[in-house]
């Protein structure tokens, strides 16, 4: 798996996609961040759909972090479209039967591609964190938000928490991208059909019927990066995601490992 | 160890109604150069990609390299392959497309190099691959295939895209790797290249086996021809019947009348053709090629 492992960062670490992946997310991440801020005074509210994060909030321990939780789902989309377009690829490109004469155990190179997926996660989420943050301290003076218990014990223990809460919903987006790209073998129809559902289709039921909101997928991903919503509790989002992503993960590997590979 | 490379038996592959591969049989002794023809859709390319453990058969049994073809994992460290074209991330340079695929074989940074000189593509290895000419690409494929300083090299038309001097660069290679105990098993359109490369041939039509051994057993096999034209067409439809008459298997293809009979009666058709006021422009007794006879025994052109 090693190998796998080392092969996959060959290719994850082109620059085009770096540099494509990190500036898209740094960019909402710095704009989100910001305008929780910039915005703290405004009528129209400086969260999502319209919610007021007010200073005494973002003064708390978990302050600092108020920002990149916020921009959790987000993050985890855009990891999801990077993933879904690398694994479709292998099937446009005909790259896949290429690894798999190299590595004809097809579990093995997906575990392989997943443990790599988690690296680079791993890395984008560190990223995220540490800007976010370093924009929110830099904001704070403006905006008057007091940062003394930032860094506090509690503050690092808010940093780490969040840090994971975001990581595992970066990761499962990723799981979900993955999935996507493997059953529908095009980088378009993964990246488009995931992009409807979560970014048109999940809202637009959830306007209609707000109660599905508390079973739609995208929704449970976002609400574990935000550590829990006042709608969704933690534990549902955790549980419920986490049971989206394990059916992703079985079907997905199951028909990777048994699909003829005919392109 | 099996002296064989390459053996199936009833080999099948069927998606829905289709059977792309037959019931396929043959055999690839170790060490040779055996040609993959038969015609488009004869499927070649299934049963190399079976062969590959790329798709599964539907029925049948093979073995590579004396393992079985569903143990994919026991041989293909031993094999190099190159499938329907090369294929490769373009926004990786060539020499980096090479080492994702040394990396996932476990084989040194340093085979990658040496691999990008041999193949000719010297100075241009760190170059993206979408900037690479058709030529270029079949060589990074060839590159990719030999890799694993393979047992077994398959490879599926691997001249495409080549200009004059690197077909020759490749038949060299083939028989220099040949030469040194790999088993070359490569399918073309060029049987021409075949004909000169390969010492056995597999034959498909339908998917079915219509020959498989030596090539000298299939041409020895063959009936000697005489191919015959004229200035008309019509004067060819004459030829045919003339033929037939004296009890001879008579084709026009091509603007060619081919004649089935011994060399002898080239002089006997010569005489019934200037009875019958035809002026032949070609009279030419031959031994059918490997092109006649494919097209002969798969039924084409």
């Amino acid at each position: 798996m090693f190998k796998v492992f080392f092969a996959e960062w060959r290719k994850l670490r082109r620059p085009t996609l770096l540099i494509g992946t990190f500036v898209a997310a740094l960019f909402f991440n710095g704009l989100i961040t910001s305008f929780v801020y910039l915005m703290i005074d405004s009528p129209q509210g400086n969260s999502d759909r319209g919610r007021t994060v007010g200073r005494e909030v973002l003064g708390l321990a978990s302050g600092s972090t108020n920002g990149f939780a916020s921009i959790g789902g987000l993050l985890g989309i855009i990891i999801l479209c990077v993933f879904a377009a690398q694994t479709a690829q292998e099937y446009t490109y005909g790259t896949l039967r290429n690894l798999l004469v190299r590595q004809p155990r097809r579990l093995t190179l997906l575990m392989g591609k997943y443990a790599a997926m988690k690296s680079f996660a791993l890395i984008f989420a560190i990223v995220n964190l540490v800007v976010s943050i370093a924009i929110s301290y830099y904001l704070s003076d403006r905006a008057r938000v007091s940062t003394d218990l930032w860094f506090s014990a509690d503050g690092w223990s808010s940093i780490a928490h969040t840090f994971i809460n975001v990581y595992i919903s970066i990761v499962f987006y990723a799981v979900i991208g993955i999935a996507l790209g493997i059953l529908l073998k095009s980088p378009i129809s993964s990246i488009s059909i995931a992009l409807v559902w979560l970014l048109i289709l999940e809202n637009l039921i959830g306007a209609v019927k707000p109660v599905t909101l508390e079973w739609t997928p995208g929704n449970q991903l976002a609400t574990i990066a935000m550590g829990g919503s006042e709608e969704i509790s933690y534990s549902h989002a955790l549980t419920l995601g986490t049971s989206y992503v394990f059916l992703a993960l079985l079907v997905s590997s199951f028909i990777f490992a048994k699909r003829d590979v005919a392109n | 160890m099996s002296t064989m490379a390459i053996e199936v038996s009833g080999l099948t592959k069927q998606y829905d109604n289709v059977a792309a591969v037959k019931g396929a049989d043959f055999k690839v002794p170790r060490g040779t150069i055996c040609g993959f023809v038969g015609p488009n859709g004869a499927g070649k390319t299934t049963t190399i990609r079976m062969l590959l453990g790329l798709i599964a058969p539907t029925a049948g049994s093979g073995s590579v390299l004396g393992f079985p073809i569903n143990e994919p994992e026991k041989y293909l460290a031993s094999v190099g392959a190159m499938i329907e074209g090369p294929a490769f991330y373009p926004a990786l340079s060539g020499a980096e497309n090479l080492r994702v695929l040394a990396t996932l074989g476990g084989f040194p940074a340093s085979r990658v190099e040496e691999l990008i000189d041999r193949v000719g593509l010297t100075g241009r290895g760190e170059d993206k691959y979408k900037t690479y000419s058709l030529g270029m690409k079949q060589r990074l494929g060839i590159a990719a295939a030999l890799l694993p300083n393979p047992e077994l090299l398959i490879l599926d038309e691997p001249t495409n895209g080549l200009d004059p001097e690197g077909i020759q660069e490749m038949r060299d290679l083939m028989k220099k790797l040949a030469s040194e105990g790999t088993t070359v098993f490569v399918s073309s359109h060029l049987l021409s290249e075949i004909e000169i490369i390969s010492q056995h041939i597999v034959m498909l039509r339908k998917g079915e086996v219509v020959f498989a051994g030596p090539i000298e057993e299939l041409l020895m096999n063959q009936k000697p021809m005489i191919i015959v034209k004229t200035d008309s067409a019509d004067d060819l439809v004459k030829i045919a019947e003339i033929a037939r008459a004296d009890g001879h298997s008579a084709t026009i293809r091509g603007g060619e009348a081919h004649v089935e009979g011994p060399h002898e009666w080239a002089a006997i058709l010569n005489r019934r053709a200037f009875e019958a006021g035809i002026v032949l422009s070609q009279l030419t007794p031959t031994l059918p090629n490997l092109e006649e006879t494919f097209f002969e025994m798969t039924g084409g052109r």
